[in-house]
């Protein structure tokens, strides 16, 4: 009967291992919304939020990613296809919830003007340009 | 920091003959000294901290400018913060204080925040002295945001009687708790778990905060209980774009309401001290965030007027000083 449970015990233990870690290992672009994917950046291609965006990526970003936005110490580079492909909305939608068990923490406590200043920036960004292309931002 | 020679005679000859211990120990006048040098100490390792970790930090990403309350904001993997927390009154048939808090906030994962605080508080005709340290951990809950946020939060805490940092109310604390003598403080040690509920939302700019806080005292007592409640707003919702200081995107306010709940015996606000005041931060861009609170008592149970001052660094990526990776 003790050997019954434990092995009941054991299986639940590990499908809910399982589920969490398909679940942390999925891709955060699988887990937006549609009507989040559709979203449009507001402040798309105005050159005084690129500015703003640049400067806010100084300040919150570029210890992670590098501030050529090309990533460093295994953290993404932000000018690779999968940003570049990736809608407004899923950038958008990135920012404010994080891909927590990816190491990406979420950043609505930036207000969302700010968080669409920052997408704004990125897509300023040169496509794996040289690191000398940011400082013409 | 190890004193120099010159300090250490310095401060041997300051202690009086008269009143070393019998047995030839330095009894309980060099305990205080050792206590006022711990805490001089841990503020040196501060200042000390902050300077070498100067070309790292920057100013933190929209905090909410609260200092009892927690929002959902977590510290990011792999920062380290250092901040000074002051905390200083002059209660009613008490003498003046002021308490200062050393923390250090370290983002473990991007859904765990673990911190570690070392407190002291220096009384005007009493003494000043280390009154004990905390250690917190905060873990978020759900992996995407929601129209409310729940955190979990854990603490330990070892602190004495003499404690004046106020960091949060629960029970019955109240103005009885400034009036003691240091001496008689000291020695009234209290281990202590704690448990908080912490719900944030972030609607349009604004922060909401509320904390449901439940507290045991592992050596005796019943259950206590307490809560904070903060809302804020930044100034400016979009940022500038050119660098500035004094940018309005930088500044933000709010206010927080925050008191003890009595406890599982008498659950209410009979006894109890509530307070609430007016907040506000700067975050300098690529540099320290200044915060300052006055404080009001609310009831004959609180101490009139706290005010609170808080000076934070953040250190980004401190783990990658350690770090051996190269960059990619």
């Amino acid at each position: 009967m003790r050997t019954s449970r434990t092995w009941w015990i054991t299986l639940i233990l590990l499908s809910i291992s399982t589920v969490a870690l398909v679940a942390a290992e999925s891709s955060w672009l699988s887990k937006v919304p549609p009507a989040d994917r559709q979203r449009v950046n507001p402040y798309a291609d105005r050159p005084e939020a690129i500015a703003a965006g640049k400067l806010l990526f100084e300040e919150n970003c570029a210890k992670c990613h590098g501030s050529d936005a090309e990533g460093r110490h295994g953290r993404p580079s932000l000018r690779s296809e999968r940003v570049a492909h990736a809608t407004e909305g899923e950038l958008a939608w990135l920012l404010r919830n994080g891909s927590l068990h990816k190491g990406m923490p979420s950043w609505s406590s930036l207000p969302e003007p700010e968080r669409w200043q920052l997408i704004a920036f990125l897509r300023s960004l040169p496509r794996d340009g040289p690191p000398a292309a940011l400082a013409h931002h | 920091m190890a004193q120099s020679p010159q300090h250490l005679f310095e401060l041997q000859a300051t202690q009086k003959p008269g009143r070393r211990h019998k047995n030839g120990s330095s009894g309980p006048h060099f305990h205080r000294l050792l206590a006022q040098f711990s805490l001089c100490r841990a503020l040196a390792l501060l200042f000390l901290v902050s300077l070498c970790a100067a070309p790292h930090t920057t100013a933190r990403a929209q905090e909410p400018p609260y200092f009892v309350t927690y929002s959902e904001a977590l510290e990011e993997p792999g920062n380290l913060e250092v901040a000074q927390k002051g905390t200083t009154g002059s209660p009613k048939d008490a003498n003046a204080f002021y308490s200062a808090t050393l923390e250090l906030e370290y983002g473990a994962k991007a859904w765990w925040t673990t911190e570690l605080y070392l407190q002291g508080q220096a009384t005007a005709n009493d003494s000043t002295i280390f009154t004990g340290f905390r250690w917190e951990n905060r873990f978020r809950v759900l992996p995407t945001e929601h129209a409310i946020n729940p955190v979990l939060y854990i603490e330990y805490e070892d602190v004495n009687g003499a404690d004046k940092s106020v960091l949060e109310v629960t029970g019955h604390d109240g103005i009885a708790n400034f009036q003691g003598r240091n001496a008689a403080g000291r020695g009234d040690i209290s281990r202590t778990m704690e448990g908080k509920l912490i719900l944030s939302s972030n609607p349009k700019g604004w922060n909401i905060s509320e904390n449901w806080i439940l507290e045991k005292n592992m050596m005796g007592g019943a259950w206590e209980f307490g809560y904070a409640v903060g809302a804020s707003r930044p100034f400016a919702l979009a940022a500038a774009s050119r660098a500035c200081t004094f940018c309005r995107q930088n500044f933000s306010a709010g206010a927080e309401v925050y008191g003890g709940l009595a406890t599982v015996h008498d659950f209410g606000f009979q006894d109890t001290s509530q307070y609430a005041g007016p907040t506000a931060y700067f975050n300098i861009p690529h540099g320290p965030t200044l915060g300052f609170s006055p404080q009001f008592g609310l009831s004959d149970n609180s101490a009139g007027v706290l005010w609170r001052l808080t000076i934070s660094y953040e250190i980004q990526q401190f783990r990658d000083l350690f770090s051996k990776k190269e960059a990619q």
